[in-house]
């Protein structure tokens, strides 16, 4: 099956030629197949947001490629392929929810039938049906997220790009919308790429959890989470979620023990 | 049931003051504070007058100096003029909104022209690079200096001379618009934009929907100011231009009869400040009626 996201030998350089020069990553490759759930995971400072954002053409490359559905990550993002989800929700203050989750199906001109409709799928999908009319402030944190989720899925983008969209939640909400986020990911057959610093997060919801270390950053491990699907509360308490959780935690830390001793 | 019970746990918003609760609230803390205003003066003078000679004192507090507050409002009641039948109150009124008419107009050119003016330096870095010490300075030229040479060029053009005040007062108005909405066009975080950027949005429709949007609570900052600066540039436009029907030519007069009735020039004075205010609240109107209150700058 041919790839949905290919990345081939990408280096990220900031400042390049200036003295705050910084190498955010280096000599990356990495290939995602159609339908993947893949978690970033590792310690700040280590790429793994900068990936996703050359990944969604938000930033370029200073070397190598990225190839997205078959064509350049810029050709992707004016084919409108990505939805994106930040940290903060960053929704529209003066836009009610429905008029946020319409705001990319505006920018795309999608007919006035046709946003109403999707709108509504949406929002059912979130379980914000009843919020409507509501503006964010109006809404707890995790709302506001599931309104973030909604707008990044109402044009059918075929790649999903999270940039730890719940890092800002408590532990309890967390999990909540962990869960969410995989019934999500279940129903819309959506590519995901999931970026968090958290380990039990990225085994929880990974098909692959990908493991970055810092300065500069590159993928150290490449780690296959075999736990059935779907995903559910009882997979926290499976054997195979410690197991998986330690080979990614051994992971990070050979690296860190490699990197002192350099 | 279970949807409003969701609503009390999940939602954060502070529970929502009656609109008009909270404006009869304003109004009482004004009235207020210009009664305390008014003991403040009033007190100044008691005490004033007991130790005059002994402690030095920035403002004499005999009554041709500073009238009694009753003796000002009650000249609001007295005819303006030896055998006039107009009371003074009648008179102000009639040239407030006189010298409002000028003002609005100058307003919305300055405002149309400041929005306009930000909105190029905002797209333009360079043209902000160059441009905004001209317009800075433009500030800080006497008004005084620049008010008769547009009096003079309108003039030339045949233009009525009240176009020429709406002129100059449209010149303070245009400013602070210009500034808050540089400001405020800049200020979408970073992620909103790269939200809109991942949509593949052209530049008109992230200035539409994002940052037009974003810099309205900074533009009705600036409107509030810039409508009490159109009430002054009215006012000082009009003494070159020699209308006689607006508060300029009002404030000369009794300016130059301070000493044997000072309380007119008070008087004119605090209608020259109501004007200001009148105008202030009807944009503070408008803004309340655009933008809910989570929006709102204070």
């Amino acid at each position: 099956m041919a790839p949905v996201i290919s990345i081939t030998d990408v280096s990220k350089v900031f400042n390049q030629g200036k003295e705050n020069r910084v190498a955010a990553l280096e000599n990356i490759n990495l290939e995602i197949q159609p339908g993947e759930f893949v978690s970033l995971l590792g310690p700040s400072g280590c790429g793994k947001s900068t990936l996703l954002r050359l990944i969604g053409d938000l930033i370029s490359p200073s070397m190598g490629k990225v190839f997205v559905n078959g064509k350049g990550a810029p050709q992707a993002r004016l084919d409108r392929d990505y939805g994106m989800v930040f940290q903060q929700a960053t929704l529209y203050d003066w836009r009610t929810v429905t008029r946020n989750v319409q705001l990319p199906l505006e920018v795309m001109n999608y007919p006035k039938e046709k946003r109403e409709v999707r709108t509504k799928d949406m929002l059912r999908l979130v379980q914000l049906e009843a919020f409507d009319r509501h503006y964010p402030w109006q809404l707890s944190g995790g709302m506001q997220q599931r309104v973030a989720i909604a707008r990044a899925l109402a044009f059918e983008p075929s790649i999903l790009l999270m940039d730890e969209p719940f890092g800002a939640l408590d532990e309890m909400t967390r999990e909540r919308m962990q869960m969410e986020l995989l019934r999500i990911w279940s129903q819309t057959k959506t590519t995901v790429v999931f970026v968090t610093h958290s380990i039990p997060e990225a085994v929880f919801l990974s098909t692959r959890v990908v493991v970055m270390s810092a300065r500069p950053g590159r993928i150290t491990g490449i780690i296959d989470i075999d736990l059935p699907q779907p995903r559910a509360f009882e997979t926290r308490e499976h054997p195979r979620f410690f197991e998986k959780i330690t080979e990614v935690r051994e992971c990070l830390r050979h690296d860190e023990v490699r990197g002192a001793s350099a | 049931m279970a949807v409003t019970q969701a609503l009390e746990l999940e939602t954060t918003g502070t529970p929502a003051i009656p609109g008009w609760r909270q404006l009869l609230r304003r109004a009482g803390s004004f009235l207020a504070v210009l009664l305390a205003l008014g003991l403040l003066w009033e007190g100044y003078k008691v005490i004033g007058q007991a130790v005059i000679g002994v402690v030095p004192l920035p403002v004499r507090p005999d009554d041709n100096s500073m009238p009694h507050v009753w003796t000002i409002v009650g000249t609001l009641f007295e005819p303006a003029r030896r055998g006039g039948e107009e009371i003074l109150l009648i008179i102000l009124m009639r040239a407030a909104l006189f010298t409002w008419r000028e003002a609005a107009a100058g307003f919305v050119i300055g405002s149309l022209f400041g929005f306009a003016l930000g909105a190029v330096l905002g797209r333009f870095v360079l043209f902000e690079r160059s441009l905004m010490p001209y317009i800075v300075a433009s500030q800080t030229v006497p008004l005084l200096a620049i008010a008769p040479m547009v009096v003079i060029w309108a003039g030339r053009l045949g233009w009525p001379a009240w176009w020429s005040v709406s002129i100059i007062s449209a010149y303070l108005t245009f400013f602070p618009v210009t500034i808050n909405t540089l400001r405020g066009l800049r200020s979408p975080n970073p992620t909103a934009v790269e939200l809109m950027r991942s949509y593949a949005a052209s530049e008109m429709q992230i200035l539409w929907k994002l940052r037009l949007p974003s810099a309205l609570p900074y533009i009705f900052t600036a409107l509030k100011v810039s409508a009490t600066a159109s009430v002054i540039g009215a006012i000082v436009g009009e003494l070159p231009s020699g209308i006689p029907d607006g508060l300029g030519r009002i404030l000369l007069n009794f300016a130059q009869y301070f000493s044997t009735g000072p309380e007119r020039l008070y008087a004119a004075v605090f209608g020259a400040a109501v004007l200001g205010i009148v105008f202030a609240a009807l944009v503070a109107l408008a803004e309340r009626l655009s933008l809910p209150e989570a929006r709102r700058l204070e």
